[in-house]
């Protein structure tokens, strides 16, 4: 038994938000998997919920004409990662959802609900950072379009403002299309664990140069983050397997890593330097590029 | 704040009211006796409260009762059908993949939702769809040739639907 004080639900995305202007206390509940967990250690305290489960206008995936690729934010783990189009389109995407708890979670808990929990070391955002994924946010007062590296704000504080809702996903045809990517999920145990480190590499090769690579990162600072000095540095250089040791190196100048029980901050950023070289190795191939040992 | 819903248990038709803050494992076990469905960590991580809703497998311990209206729920008690055990509880017992038998229903409800699913499994694959489960007596293999053996049964016999009972 919950300490549930209240609890409403919404069937379609205007009922929610306006449940959300009415009653700006109001704790959004999808999948359930982050929100029950922290009423039953306390950390939410008498919550009214609002169930979002019900709206069917943000489950599943879809590929617009000019090649967009659009996530309902109610998506769960389990379609991310068996998914045609995301597949198809973002392999890395799908790795990345199912290095996530396990099955069970998978089968319920969703995308959107995994970006607003907050988290660091969110199994998804760490590629979606590297996507550059932009957010589609929705209110009674309108709509808004967030880049996710602007929304994360600290641990476990997003940029969702009172009477906001996250609808939808979205990913341009230029931050996924010829790009190979890789997700590493470095954690004790290989389902069920939360990570002590994640790593998403995305990268374009044109004739033996890299011409694009793009680092996102969990659990490497308070929130997911981008390595922006590497990815400028990596730019047109040759795939030699000195330019990537250097990259792994320059990787760990952009993190903020902590100690914790998990892990020491010197043992994560090992982890950064070694895992984004393997990570990109990896999208190297994925990308049509030379195998580097 | 309670709540009347309709369900299905082992295709048996339930209406009942819920308090919105029971969670689906309470009312299964509680209200309406199914003590099959067993309650482990109660966070989500140990598997063993593991139900198939419409044929998918959730942990019923972070699974709002009031989500299950209209769903149709199977049990650990709604496998064997007319006294006879299915085709993975059959495999559990000849691999020896049972000792204290706490974990085996989410087990036996996780295989069956592999076997009724038609696909191919690797035995890697295995490893994954049931990463969701902790056993901590067997030490897995025994339980992993029995949801290899289940499987290969229904690859066997065609995969008829039937068949998986």
């Amino acid at each position: 038994m919950y300490n549930i004080q209240g609890y409403f639900e919404a069937a379609t995305v205007e009922e929610a938000t306006a449940y959300l202007a009415a009653n700006p206390d109001l704790i959004i509940i999808a999948g359930g998997t982050d929100v029950l967990i922290k009423m039953h250690h306390g950390q939410i305290e008498k919550a009214r919920l609002l169930s979002i489960r019900g709206i069917k206008s943000l489950q599943g995936i879809r590929r617009l004409e000019d090649g967009t690729i659009v996530i309902g934010a109610l998506t769960t783990f389990t379609r991310v990662g068996d998914d045609p189009v995301i597949k198809a389109n973002i392999p890395v995407l799908a790795e990345a959802a199912l290095a996530m708890g396990g099955p069970q979670i998978r089968n319920v808990a969703t995308i959107g609900g995994n970006i607003c929990n907050g988290a660091t070391s969110a199994d998804s955002a760490s590629t979606l950072f590297a996507l550059n994924a932009r957010l589609q946010l929705q209110s009674r007062q309108g709509e808004r379009v967030v880049p996710i590296q602007e929304f994360y704000l600290g641990p476990g504080r997003v940029d969702l403002k009172p009477g906001e809702l996250l609808t939808e996903i979205l990913i341009s045809p230029g931050d996924y299309q010829s790009y190979g990517g890789h997700y590493i999920k470095f954690s004790m145990r290989k389902a069920m664990d939360i990570a002590t480190l994640g790593v998403a590499v995305l990268c374009r090769v044109q004739g033996g140069v890299l011409a694009d690579v793009r680092i996102g990162l969990g659990v490497a600072g308070p929130t997911p983050l981008r390595c922006n000095e590497a990815e400028d540095y990596a730019r047109g250089r040759a795939i030699t397997p000195e330019t990537i040791a250097e990259i792994g190196k320059l990787a760990v100048r952009s993190t903020k890593a902590r100690t914790s029980w998990r892990a020491s901050r010197e043992y994560r950023e090992h982890l950064v330097e070694e895992l984004t070289g393997r990570a990109l190795r990896v999208a190297v191939a994925r990308a049509g590029g030379i195998k580097i040992a | 704040m309670l709540k009347k819903i309709s369900f299905t248990v082992n295709g048996t038709p339930v209406a009942i009211e819920v308090d919105v803050r029971e969670t689906l494992l309470e009312v299964l076990r509680n209200r309406l006796g199914y003590t099959g469905v067993k309650k482990g960590c109660e966070v989500g991580e140990c598997g063993a409260c593991t139900v198939l809703i419409d044929g998918t497998p959730i942990d019923s311990c972070i699974y709002l009762a009031v989500w299950a209206e209209g769903k149709e729920i199977v049990t650990i008690e709604g496998i064997a059908r007319n006294g006879e055990l299915s085709k993975v509880q059959k495999a559990f017992i000849e691999e020896g993949a049972i000792q204290c038998g706490f974990c085996t229903p989410g087990y036996v409800l996780t295989a069956t939702a592999m076997v009724q699913s038609g696909k191919q499994y690797t035995r890697e694959d295995i490893k994954r769809e049931l990463a969701g489960h902790l056993c901590r007596c067997t030490g897995y293999q025994n339980i992993i040739k029995a949801v290899e053996k289940a499987l290969e049964e229904e690859r066997k016999e065609g995969g008829s639907h039937a068949a998986n009972r």
